[in-house]
């Protein structure tokens, strides 16, 4: 048991270690006295639109449309997200009523 | 009084080289600072809000994953002190139940994480004279942080620097007092948590839909959106997200010319 805990401590370190780097990284390379170049700048306007979009294909990238639910879960729940958020903008309420929408179709119309 | 806050005014200022510092210092000596200090830890709680909701049931979720493969407290605050990325500790309670090797953690967290370097870019302008606490807030640059901080925008009376830094702070308060509380409670669940992670889909959409709405231009949104799909049908669910992050940044490299000049035409108009 010990020798598995020492395993999963060693584990621990690397996964914090590599996740240090790679947000430290871009401030050691470019963070420097120089200023930033002008091409760094433009990604910097134009990547959190395209990474926000990516992140939300990374988190329903398990919803398969020709499984058994036809990822209608995630259709109908992301859909109530997004409109909830237009007319109320109000984002604790559009994730709280996106989330419990989710859960009902999953647990209880989808199971 | 007078004479005691003078002379520790006096000690600050000449103890102190750095300018950053001295205006953090000046702060705490006057009336005026402690209030824009108090309107800015308001400010910042205010805005964390969403978060604190999202943090604090992902965190329950993974406290209760990770004591569900045996690893409890200690193991949950270690985590969510020390690596403090959301998605990449759910995998990381795959990998150590499993087992896995080192030189597979190592490049499982390069994969999952390797967005961190996007953050990193798209804040370091911003980051620049970020004062003594810079290191902690690129620590602790997450998703949901980065969401927050993004915009860069504070209203009047908000010191920015402290804004960005309690962020980050209360955020990881949240997440580290959610997966603690989920080490503790494990199964004792008193309703079936199936479907709760999509909270986390939920906030993205919140954030893309938030900057679909202040931008003008959705080509860089278009574009993120396009190139993922077309990766996850031509990579896989679990081999998408490297390609795609190479494939947008290719896209909209190619597309600086078109997209620039537009970009010029909002600075003008926002300036105005």
């Amino acid at each position: 048991m010990p020798a598995i805990d020492l395993h999963a401590a060693a584990l621990v370190a690397v996964i914090a270690a590599v996740t240090i780097l790679l947000r430290f990284a871009p401030f050691v390379v470019f963070g420097g006295g120089r200023p930033t170049p002008r091409y760094i700048l433009y990604l910097a306007r134009v990547l959190p639109c395209a990474i926000m979009a990516m992140l939300v294909v990374y988190c329903l990238r398990g919803a398969d449309p020709l499984g058994p639910t036809h990822a209608l879960p995630e259709l109908l729940a992301g859909t109530a997200v997004v409109l909830l958020q237009l007319w109320r903008k109000n984002t604790l309420l559009s994730i709280a009523a996106g989330t419990a929408l989710y859960m009902v179709l999953v647990q209880m119309v989808f199971a | 009084m007078y004479g005691t806050r003078t002379s520790l005014w006096s000690k600050a200022r000449n103890s102190c080289r750095v300018p950053g510092r001295c205006a953090i210092m000046r702060l705490h000596f006057t009336q005026k600072g402690v209030q824009k200090i108090v309107k800015t830890a308001k400010y910042a709680f205010v805005r964390s809000l969403p978060v604190m909701a999202g943090y604090l049931v992902l965190g329950l979720g993974f406290g209760v994953l990770l004591q569900s493969k045996g690893y409890g407290l200690g193991w949950a605050l270690a985590m969510s002190l020390l690596i403090y990325a959301g998605s990449m500790q759910y995998v990381g309670v795959d990998l150590l139940a499993g087992g896995a090797s080192l030189i597979a953690a190592a490049l499982m967290t390069l994969t999952v994480n390797a967005r961190h370097l996007f953050y990193g870019i798209s804040m370091v302008e911003r980051y620049r004279n970020a004062g003594p606490a810079k290191p902690y807030m690129i620590f602790a640059l997450t998703d949901e942080t980065y969401s927050l901080v993004c915009s860069g925008e504070v209203p009047d009376g908000v010191d920015r620097n402290r804004y960005f830094f309690l962020v980050s702070l209360f955020n990881q308060a949240y997440w580290v007092a959610g997966s603690a509380a989920g080490a503790l409670v494990g199964g004792l669940l008193p309703f079936d948590s199936t479907g709760i992670d999509f909270s986390m889909t939920a906030l993205f959409l919140v954030v893309m839909t938030e900057q679909w709405r202040a931008s003008r231009d959705h080509t860089p949104a278009l574009v993120g959106l396009g190139v993922s799909l077309v990766c996850l049908l031509v990579f896989g669910a679990d081999g998408f997200l490297i390609p795609a992050m190479v494939g947008i940044t290719l896209v909209l490299t190619l597309l600086r010319g078109t997209l620039q000049p537009r970009e010029k035409e909002e600075d003008a108009h926002a300036g105005h």
